[in-house]
């Protein structure tokens, strides 16, 4: 499914989203207080049934924004609106209102679910809280229809956590999670814990409840190829900022920032065989707490020049395509990837 | 993207490579035979491990790959003594000409540590909160390499360096806390060298880490083996690292090695239906977008074990050959490098030289 953007206003819009803590650096009492900038002022859109991939490492602000898109914590600037209104954070009528519209699913199904009750029960309970209408005959045959969309058995209705596999804790999560039609699901590294086998039968299921229901998500991943394998278009993170965005085949086939060229490269994959060149950056992702001046990414970048150590470069947008680096830029105009690195490469045997 | 060819790895080249050690003739550093392991479970004992046999040559970097609960832990942690008193561990796991089931405190002690070195997934939780990064890599040094005083501290700061580090000096004065997960996991490394190990247990030791920090690390494990001629038994669940690093590959399902095979033959052309399935189940960067195949069904658990092959359930091969008995590990037809357990290899691993459809043509007239 590829959304038309041009005819329809998107389900979705983050504009100069940006959320900072105030924290206490080391030192008790005596430390300086400074700023934890989680996200620092990010631009996307996602389209009605779009998939939008969210990539990047720990500490990047991927999962800040999905609590931003869901209204749980509130933006320290910007705004996210929802079919065309703000989405409010004061958990009162109107978020309840909106939160019917978007779910979420997150990595953990066994956190996510209550121990002491049976799934069915659980499945309906989105049902019991928003939709009073309905009988509780009704509630139940809705359950048991989720049931079997998500593949369990109708035997497994009484059954409680614990006593699933963590494959089947996911699907139940993802029913409670579709229970009420959403448009918007925030799957937060919704297979990370499952084990490979169990993950693609995860991800099929998704995809197939999406060419149902046609719900939108915004899919949080670390692994590219799950995001790949999701996603209608990616975004990559670092450090509270979008430094890359595009098609899946775009941005994993032909990365633009030294970033996404890095992370795209370390990827370990059994079918690319032993021969891909990797770049290995040196050093770990700076403290958001004290982000370099420049580009933020300037410290760990094999290319970069004087220019990126004084001058942050934005993230300028052409087409669905859009990149932050002043090196990704090509001399007509447009993009063109940053210079690979030449003695950062490091071969298979380095 | 950088895709440009390289030349063959130190590893490819493995019998010829002087850090590879002896040639592939001489007795193997460590073999596991027939390991078993049953945990208490109140009343009974449940089976965990069903007779596990491998191999690790000098220097050679062994994979073992699965899904949790397959075993691939508990095979080494059983090797080693580690499992407590739980666990009714039988068969036999030689180092070096020594064994090590039923070997005394004492000299599992000396090797522990020592010549045989464990790396953990979560280095922040193997290392101790309350000591310095110093005082932690001294341990180690005393216990295995008698070093006290300056002479421990300035080896401490040369493995520090080693493990690529900066300001070496400074950090073995600092606590984990005050590392990143990389940073701790490479002071994991450092401690394990301190003891000069002949063989490196590494069990999923990029797992809680960031890509990038993933590929710094792998490198580094690269690095120190083709220094020092250690071998790796790299236990993943992943099998992009599995392929990116080892030389051979043991897939284990369900307590037992289900296919041993050359790392390169594995994920060209993987033998048992088990292996086929979980790569077939892997998404990719490269290639045609396609649908994933799943593996329908779930790991049967160990007190509930089938009669016959574990996989039999999920398997698309399945027959009734399959539920009688366990099949063994033996030669794949045509590939002797290669095993794998399956009553059906036969009909599934095609005749090895390039059949020419004339050929296939012939055989089902």
């Amino acid at each position: 499914m590829s959304p038309d953007l041009a005819s329809s206003e998107p389900l979705l819009t983050a504009r100069g989203l940006a959320r900072h803590y105030g924290v206490r650096l080391p030192g008790g009492l005596m430390g300086r207080r400074a700023t934890l900038k989680a996200v620092d002022g990010i631009d996307f859109d996602l389209a009605r049934g779009e998939i939008l991939g969210l990539v990047g490492e720990s500490g990047c602000g991927k999962s800040t924004t999905a609590k931003l898109v869901l209204g749980h914590v509130a933006p320290s600037a910007g705004e996210v609106r929802f079919d065309g209104a703000p989405v409010p954070v004061d958990h009162g009528g109107d978020w309840r209102r909106l939160r019917r519209r978007m779910q979420m699913i997150y990595q953990d199904p066994l956190g996510a679910l209550d121990r002491r009750l049976p799934i069915a029960a659980q499945i309906a309970e989105p049902l019991q809280i928003h939709r009073p209408d309905l009988s509780r005959a009704d509630r139940g045959a809705r359950a048991a229809e989720l049931m079997r969309a998500v593949g369990l058995r109708p035997d497994q209705a009484a059954r409680y956590p614990h006593e699933l596999s963590g494959g089947q804790r996911q699907r139940v999560v993802i029913a409670r999670a579709l229970a009420l039609d959403p448009e918007l699901l925030v799957c937060d590294e919704p297979v990370s814990a499952l084990d490979v086998s169990v993950q693609a039968q995860v991800l099929n299921l998704l995809e197939d409840l999406r060419a149902r229901t046609g719900f939108a998500a915004l899919f949080i991943s670390h692994d590219l190829k799950v995001v790949r394998q999701m996603a209608d278009r990616v975004a990559v993170m670092y450090l509270g900022r979008i430094v890359e965005e595009g098609s899946p085949e775009e941005v994993l086939h032909r990365p633009l920032h030294p970033y996404t060229q890095a992370l795209v490269s370390a990827a370990p994959s059994p079918h690319a065989g032993r021969r891909r060149a990797r770049i290995v950056l040196r050093g770990d992702p700076p403290n958001p707490v004290e982000a370099p001046a420049g580009c933020s990414f300037h410290p760990r970048c094999p290319v970069a020049v004087a220019r990126c150590r004084t001058e942050r470069p934005p993230l300028l947008r052409e087409g669905r395509r859009a990149v932050a680096c002043h090196l990704a830029q090509a001399a007509g105009g447009g993009f063109a990837p940053a210079p690979l690195p030449s003695a950062a490469v490091s071969g298979a045997a380095a | 993207m950088p895709t440009a060819p390289l030349p063959a790895s130190p590893r490819d080249l493995h019998g010829a490579s002087p850090a590879a050690g002896p040639a592939p003739s001489a007795a193997p550093l460590a073999t596991l035979r027939g390991l078993t392991v049953d945990f208490d479970i109140g009343e009974r004992y449940v089976r965990a491990l069903h007779g596990v046999d491998l191999t690790i040559a000098r220097g050679e970097t062994l994979g073992v790959v699965g899904e949790s609960g397959c075993g691939k832990s508990i095979t080494w942690l059983a090797a080693l003594g580690l499992l407590g008193p739980g666990a009714r561990v039988g068969g036999s796991a030689v180092f070096d000409g020594q064994e090590l089931i039923g070997m005394r405190p004492r000299g599992l002690d000396r090797l522990r540590g020592g010549r045989i070195a464990l790396i953990f997934q979560d280095p922040a939780s193997a290392l101790n909160p309350v000591q310095r990064i110093g005082r932690q890599i001294g341990e180690s040094l005393a216990l295995h390499r008698g070093l006290r005083g300056r002479a421990a501290r300035d080896e401490a700061r040369r493995l520090l360096d080693r493990v690529g580090i900066a300001n070496a000096a400074q950090r073995l004065d600092e606590y984990p806390h005050e590392l990143s997960g990389g940073m701790n996991q490479r002071v994991m490394i450092a401690m394990a060298l301190a003891g000069e190990p002949d063989l490196l247990i590494a069990d999923e030791p990029t797992t809680a880490l960031d890509a990038t920090i993933q590929a710094q690390i792998l490198d580094l494990l690269r690095d120190l083996q083709a220094e020092s001629g250690m071998a790796l038994a790299l236990i993943s669940h992943d099998l992009g690292v599995i392929a990116d690093m080892a030389d051979r590959v043991a897939v284990m399902y369900s307590g037992r090695v289900i296919e041993e095979a050359p790392a390169g033959r594995l994920f060209a052309a993987p033998a048992h239906p088990y292996a086929r399935g979980l790569l077939a189940a892997l998404p990719d960067i490269e290639g045609p977008k396609r649908r994933l195949e799943t593996i329908p069904g779930s790991v049967p658990p160990p007190h509930a074990l089938p009669p016959g092959c574990a996989f039999a359930a999920r398997c698309p091969h399945v027959d009734g050959v399959c539920e009688t008995a366990p099949p063994p590990l033996r030669p794949v037809p045509g590939a002797p490098a290669r095993r794998a357990a399956c009553a059906r290899l036969e009909a599934l691993v095609r005749p090895p030289e390039p059949a020419p459809v004339l050929q296939r043509q012939e055989q089902r007239a």
